[in-house]
């Protein structure tokens, strides 16, 4: 498995995402500037978290139309792996890789802290290493991380099981505790929490491992 | 010419930032507010062409970029 991390001006969590992959799944990580137009040759690309473009206008909504995007959105038409964390999630919405959009946190505050999931659908590439229903602890750190859709959207999330992780204890009023998401195909998926930040016990918790090692499988 | 977008939350869209303004003035005794929903505006200038092409052209601008239509409304005013 080979891995692209795109780099936004405003990126913070790229280098974090990069490690993560090497150590824990992929044999190959580029980084890639935005303004690239062309992958190398990826199974998985990784959109990372910050604040690129300084959140102006709306959070992610210039980093998605920045020039790489089309072929990101080329890669996932194919059935390739996309995985947007914190800001890389509301990038894939305001790119409608996603459906829904990610608004300002109910109580207004910057969130920065251990955040418990439960890992909802564990029949994705990004989760299959979890056992069924497995609750974690990921950090959140983010100030926009609502999810909100309309009725229709939230009920279709449901039945396709698409919502793949839950808050247990919602921080933000995200709709039915939504901290991530995949498309219907299963292959685009997006998270608020930080599984980059949490794969040593030197730093904390070591709750993200599961992610990393679920796609080092994705493809086995 | 200039055009003035208008971008407001939808309603029946959580406003937690429009929420927190109404709850301020409230605090400052303005007890009347009954709500505050907050937007943003955007002046564009435009190079000078028919009113109505402007239009037309702002609005593929607000579809493509300037709004969010998940969570946002907005309007288009046209000024010579």
């Amino acid at each position: 498995m080979n891995a692209a991390v795109i780099v936004f001006p405003g990126s913070n969590c790229d280098r974090d995402a990069v490690c993560a992959l090497r150590d824990h799944t992929a044999q190959k990580v580029y980084r890639v500037w935005h303004r690239e137009t062309a992958l190398p040759r990826v199974d998985l690309v990784v959109l990372p978290g910050g604040f690129s473009y300084g959140d102006y206008l709306r959070s992610g909504a210039i980093a998605a139309r920045s020039p790489i995007m089309a072929s990101i959105k080329a890669h996932a038409d194919r059935g390739g792996l996309v995985v947007g964390i914190c800001n890389g999630f509301q990038v894939l919405t305001e790119a409608h890789l996603l459906p829904g959009a990610l608004m300002r946190n109910a109580g207004l505050k910057f969130l920065c802290k251990s955040a418990k999931l439960r890992v909802e659908n564990t029949q994705t590439a990004f989760t299959r290493a979890y056992a069924d229903q497995a609750q974690t602890d990921i950090p959140i750190a983010h100030h926009d991380g609502n999810y909100c859709a309309d009725e229709d959207t939230l009920k279709r999330l449901e039945d396709e099981g698409q919502i793949t992780f839950r808050y247990l204890d919602n921080p933000n009023g995200s709709a039915h505790d939504i901290a991530g998401i995949t498309n219907r195909a299963g292959n685009v998926l997006g998270m608020m929490p930080h599984p980059e930040r949490a794969i040593d016990p030197l730093t904390g918790e070591t709750g993200g491992l599961g992610f990393f090692r679920s796609l080092a499988g994705a493809l086995t | 010419m200039k055009a003035i977008v208008h971008i407001n939350p939808r309603s029946g869209v959580l406003d937690p930032q429009g929420q927190a303004v109404a709850g301020a003035l409230k605090h400052l005794g303005f007890a009347g507010v009954l709500g505050a929903r907050q937007g943003k505006v955007i002046e564009l200038d435009l190079a000078d062409i028919d009113a109505e092409q402007a239009r037309e052209q702002v609005t593929k601008m607000c579809e493509q970029l300037l709004a969010n239509t998940v969570i946002e409304d907005y309007s288009v005013q046209i000024e010579p």
